[in-house]
């Protein structure tokens, strides 16, 4: 396309040889395709010498009376065509910008993952849960040692020393066997310890690790978690036991939680009581799961601790953290939790 | 404890078609847990008849063994077989091969017919052998499944039986029965009986319950008997290890005879083989009424009994024909010749009875708990004598025992029975419990009637007289764990039900929540979580080396660690003092299984022990210790501070188009150590660390501003990771992030925030290479005074255009002042004042 269009300048005057200029210049912006042929328009139809430039400068020519006319003429004309090279402007900037970000497409399901996100061991989760639901009635959460004195472990809580309940118990013992320590074989010397050191009423929660001499296989691991509640109060009964439970099974696996308690032998408590919850969605159809033990507090239990048992009363119960996973979340093998795959853990993530 | 159903009937109301499970479900309701089902018929299908052999032909084989070909009648003579089936003669008399040679034509044996099932699926038919069609087997017990002799077929003689030919053998012997196996809690011996279990089973079934104990007619008082001492020197609480002995003699006693089927039977559903008549009888005594007894051969005999305790080193040889030395503790029977018996626990060898014992001295005695408990473990001889003595036995029914036995052996073994007897010992002074009215109901929660109150506690076998305030109660001889009020509740609520229990749920006082340490671990946890690192968990189980590497940063030096006295493995028996041995192991677990890039973490406790370890002596129960008795258990319990530490190895990321992953190096380690200090609110000090886990250029030792070390981050020593087999570079920290919580901030105050603009100045600094930068930022902060807002070093450059032995260092001055716009001069003062104090430290040269 050249700049200029040839021929001599029209008159300012002749209204149709100015239209047709116009008419040609909005014909050509409207043709160009490209920023650049939109330049070359431009300059051929608004440039020094282009006819609409040409005629316009001839305007001083002419003799007075017909410069106004004139005037109004080639203002107007080159008002269109100024407007119409805007609006071209504007179109095909815009289609310039949509064809940039067009080329700048990649394929989003190629992106790569820069940063990994890490995970919670589900125990670990599981047992922020549980204290969750007991902190939220107001209960607190209480810790102890892992290595333990044995007076807290066996003699505090009612374990007769030659009687048989102390051996089912298959503790590890520490060197030397004379010091009387031993590792905690259930959290259950946190609720002495919690007695020991805090007042009356005492609602608490102990979560932890414990250990027993079993070897690992698909059911045992010498180290698993519990968690143990304790609550001593005036007049507190066997059916507060039973509703602190219900309450806590509604919480953990929805409304429709049933729990059951069944006769039981613990040194510990007196009534004791295997506690059994129904679980809908066991494999294997709905059934009775056996979930924890549990019971009112031994009365030589609170004398060990200096609470008196005429006064007050209390109940206790206790959960493997293991064993609920195992049987909330289809957990088949023990090991798979203490092996300390990543897979175990990385599907979990943060939640359970 | 296994309960054959049979047995059970004789005294408990159990329904005709009931099985096993269908026991178990009702006496799960009283306490019982369920544990097995024992029933032959499971594995065991008929026509299994007696037949008798009507002709026996011996045939040589080629392999040099010989058959007999048998002709064995399974119908009575005269009458017609009503079984059919593929492989049944309608003529009544089975052609079998048998390679058993241990009968004679004109014998009853047990014939399994075709169509019969043994155990292990074993499928009976017809089949050609040896050159002739066997049609069916004559069986062993063995391959009936009720015992492990296969030396030949059983004859049915032998076992005292002459039953009509064709007659169901399974019936015969028992296999219809079936048992029931519960768990018995260690607080309730007097369930390891049909007896203890019969009376549960009417608790809980509500029906009725016929005492064993009453069936047996024992005589008030025995007089003239085996004399017997008891003389116990040294009783273990003041408690006597004997306090009472019944001995009774039977005389010319058969005790080659067979033991009847039916006793067979029931033992072995009880889980207890058939040894001898009297040592069956015994047994079955022992299962029935739960008192252990023992049979002497009276001949053997020298003089009279005395129990009393071992001199220290004495030996006996017991049951099992093993020699066992004696200590002052255990408790013995004795007779001139010395230790005939372990109190409760075993027998001796020397006088046991044999098959030509004829006279029989019976022993049913009542040993203390503790003395048997102790004893047992001593000598690692779990009985089933001793697991009935050491959870307690009722004192009354010794004598009742003595009796059965006695009259087993009379109608079994043909036995007469002396009309003397002893009897000797003092009966435990009974007890009595106060239980007022209310406290059960208190207790369990439920509004018990007095109706309910009473009957539970009579059924129980309990005396139960009213008195003003509530009741007074007798509990039964054989309920010695029934001690306290406490005890009669559970009672009461056992039998009424606990599903009768209401739930009303208590209503805590306002709690405080999580602690702040609890809630800095949690926030500690999850931050590492979140920061892409995984949470795994490992045992606390180590070595020695392991502990005495990663737990002391000195090469060669021991570490003070909790052994254990009974590890699960010798070689891992010790405590962590630090996680990183079991976290390295996980870390080579999951490399192993093919996961090159890690990034692991665990937090848990360390077992520092201190100087005292535990204590000598631990306080009795059921009181509370004093003061300094308390605070002793506290003072010998290690210090188990709270850890936390990582593991890397491999990359940051997985590899992906147009990403490069990044190598995990030492500063990863380091700057996740730094992230624990961030989220708590502490700030970690670094410096160049040594420690042998470590590599030794490339370790940070963490402190806190105190000056106390936390931990350590960096690279692991390259030998350390290929004696491990972990892939070089692998990276590590560990903190001892109880310190962390203990030096986070209780308030922070908040610093002003200025508006006014920002002056920066850059500075590079020539410094000696071995000058730390950290130590060159902080004396930049100090020197620059307070118009510094902050200093970051952007650039670390040693090699062409700087002196050998040196370093360039650059940093970034941002200076701002709280209340006026700044000037270039100010800013640049400031900043000469930085570079001088660090040309005065450092010697420090501007570039």
């Amino acid at each position: 396309m050249t700049e200029t269009l040839p021929g001599a300048a029209p008159n300012p005057t002749d209204e149709a040889a100015i239209t047709a200029a116009v008419d040609q210049a909005i014909t050509a912006i409207a043709g160009a395709a490209t920023l650049d042929e939109l330049k070359a328009v431009r300059l051929a139809h608004t440039g020094e010498k282009s006819p609409l430039s040409l005629a316009n400068r001839e305007i001083g020519r002419l003799p007075k009376e017909q410069k106004a006319l004139a005037g109004k003429l080639m203002g107007a004309s080159r008002g269109r065509v100024n407007k119409a090279l805007a609006e071209r402007t504007a179109e095909l900037e815009a289609e310039n910008d949509a064809r940039i970000l067009l080329e700048e497409t990649v394929d989003v399901t190629a992106a790569p993952r820069r940063r990994r996100a890490g995970a919670r061991h589900p125990l670990s989760t599981l047992q922020d849960r549980v204290a969750d639901i007991f902190v939220g009635m107001g209960w607190e959460i209480a810790e102890g040692p892992e290595v333990e004195s044995e007076w807290f472990n066996f003699d505090a809580l009612n374990f007769k020393p030659d009687h048989p309940a102390r051996e089912m118990q298959d503790t590890f013992f520490v060197e030397p066997p004379e010091a009387h320590l031993l590792m905690r074989t259930h959290t259950s010397p946190v609720q002495v310890r919690s007695m020991l050191e805090r007042d009356v009423p005492i609602y608490v929660l102990c979560p932890g690790k414990v250990f027993r001499t079993d070897e690992l296989d698909a059911t045992h691991t010498p180290v698993f978690h519990q968690f143990e509640g304790l609550a001593i109060d005036r007049n507190l009964s066997m059916a507060d036991l039973r509703g602190t439970l219900e309450h806590f099974a509604r919480q953990m696996f929805g409304d429709e939680a049933q729990i059951r308690l069944r006769p039981n032998y613990f040194p510990f408590t007196e009534p004791s009581a295997e506690l059994d919850i129904f679980h809908p969605g066991a494999k294997g159809g709905p059934q009775w799961i056996e979930w924890g033990g549990c019971g009112m507090v031994n009365p030589n239990v609170l004398r060990a601790a200096g609470i008196d048992p005429d006064v007050y009363s209390g109940f206790a119960f206790g959960m493997g953290i293991e064993r609920t996973l195992m049987f909330r979340n289809e957990v088949g093998d023990m090991r798979d939790m203490i092996e300390g795959d990543v897979r175990f853990s990385e599907h979990f993530g943060m939640e359970i | 404890m296994r309960i054959p159903l049979s047995w059970l009937r004789e005294f408990a109301e159990v329904p005709a078609g009931a099985t096993a499970e269908d026991v178990m479900a009702d006496l799960v309701k009283v306490g019982f847990e369920e544990e097995d089902v024992h029933r032959p018929t499971d594995s065991l299908q008929g026509p299994i008849v007696v037949g008798q052999v009507l002709s026996l032909v011996k045939e040589p084989q080629t392999n040099g063994k010989t058959i007999n070909w048998c002709q064995v009648r399974v119908v009575p003579e005269g009458k017609e077989q009503i079984l059919t089936g593929k492989g049944i003669d309608p003529s009544g008399v089975q052609g079998i091969i048998c390679g058993a040679h241990n009968f004679v034509e004109g014998d009853k044996v047990v014939v399994t017919l075709p169509g019969a099932v043994l155990p292990g699926d074993f499928r009976i038919s017809a089949r050609k052998t040896y050159g002739h069609l066997s049609a069916g087997m004559i069986a062993s017990v063995r391959e009936l499944g009720i015992g492990e002799d296969h030396d030949g077929i059983l004859v049915l003689s032998r076992i005292g039986l002459d039953p009509e030919v064709g007659t169901d053998a399974m019936e015969l012997l028992g296999l219809y029965d079936q048992a029931a196996e519960i768990n018995v809690t260690p607080d309730r011996g007097y369930a390891f009986s049909i007896r203890g279990v019969a009376r549960e089973y009417a608790h809980a079934t509500g029906t009725t319950f016929t005492d064993p104990a009453s069936k047996v007619q024992a005589p008030a008082e025995l007089a003239g008997g085996y004399g017997v001492k008891l003389n116990d020197d040294a009783p273990i609480y003041g408690n006597p290890g004997c306090d009472r002995f019944v001995a009774r003699t039977v005389r010319g006693v058969d005790a080659t005879r067979p033991t009847p089927p039916w006793m067979v039977s029931r033992l072995r559903l009880a889980g207890i083989r058939s040894i001898s008549l009297p040592v069956d009888i015994s047994n079955y005594v022992m299962l029935e009424l739960g008192q252990p007894t023992h049979c002497y051969d009276l001949d053997k005999l020298s003089g009279d009994i005395v129990v009393r305790r071992a001199a220290a080193g004495e030996k006996i040889t017991t049951l099992d024909d093993k020699e066992r030395t004696l200590d002052a503790e255990d408790l013995l029977i004795t007779d001139d010749s010395g230790a005939i018996g372990i109190a409760g626990v075993m027998g001796g060898a020397a006088t046991e009875v044999s098959d030509s014992t004829s006279n029989i001295l019976v022993e049913a005695a009542h040993f203390d708990e503790v003395s048997i408990a102790r004893s047992r473990r001593r000598h690692k001889l779990p009985s089933e004598a001793s697991k009935r003595f050491e959870r307690g036995v009722d004192w009354q029914v010794a004598g009742i025992a003595a009796q059965r036995v006695v009259d087993l052996l009379v109608e079994l073994a043909g036995g007469t029975a002396d009309e003397t007897g002893t009897d000797v010992g003092t009966a435990p002074e009974t007890v009595t419990i106060e239980l007022p009215a209310g406290f059960a109901a208190r207790r369990i929660g439920i509004d018990f009637t007095e109706e309910q109150i009473v009957t539970s506690l009579e059924d129980l076998g309990a005396v139960v007289v009213k008195n003003d305030g509530g009741w007074t109660v007798t509990a039964p001889s054989w309920r010695h764990d029934l001690e306290t009020k406490e005890d009669l509740s559970e009672e009461i609520a056992r039998l009424v039900g606990y599903d009768k229990i209401p739930a009303t749920l208590p209503v805590a006082p306002p709690g405080r929540g999580l602690t702040r340490v609890q809630q800095q671990r949690r926030r500690l946890i999850q931050a590492l979580a979140d920061a892409g690192l995984t949470e795994v968990l490992s045992y606390p189980f180590v070595s020695k080396a392991a502990n005495d590497t990663f737990g002391v940063a000195e090469a060669g030096a021991e570490r003070s660690a909790v052994k254990l006295a009974n590890p699960i493995s010798e070689e891992q028996g010790f405590l962590r003092t630090s996680i990183l041995p079991g976290l390295i192991e996980v870390a080579k677990r999951n490399h192993s299984r093919g996961f090159r890039d890690l990034a692991l973490f665990e937090s848990g406790l360390v077992f520092l022990p201190g100087e005292t370890v535990g204590t000598a002596s631990i306080p009795p129960l059921g009181v509370k210790p004093a003061d300094e008795v308390l605070d002793a258990l506290y003072d010998g319990v290690p210090a188990q501070p709270f850890h936390l530490a990582a593991v890397l190895t491999g990359h940051d990321s997985p590899a992906a188009a147009a990403h490069a992953p990044r190598a995990w190096d030492w500063a990863d380690a380091l700057d996740i150590a730094r992230l624990a200090g961030d989220v708590l609110g502490v700030e970690l000090v670094v410096s160049q660390g040594s420690h042998q886990a470590f590599h030794p250029g490339r370790a940070a030792k963490l402190s806190l501003r105190t000056g106390e070390a936390v931990g350590y981050a960096g690279e692991l020593h390259p030998k350390l990771l290929a004696a491990a087999d972990m892939p070089a570079r692998s990276v590590a920290l560990e903190l001892n992030a109880d310190a962390l919580f203990e030096a986070a901030p209780d308030v922070i105050v908040a610093r002003h925030i200025s508006a006014f603009p920002v002056a920066t100045q850059d500075v590079a600094l020539v410094v000696p290479a071995d000058v730390p930068a950290d130590a060159v930022l902080a004396v930049l902060r100090e020197g620059a005074g307070d118009l510094l807002e902050d200093v970051a070093l952007f650039d670390v450059y040693a090699g062409k255009g700087i002196e050998e032995g040196k370093k360039s260092l650059a940093f970034g001055l941002r200076f701002r002042a709280a209340d006026r716009t700044l000037t270039a001069d100010e800013a640049s003062a400031a900043r000469e004042s930085a570079v001088a104090l660090a040309a005065e430290r450092f010697g420090a040269v501007q570039r």
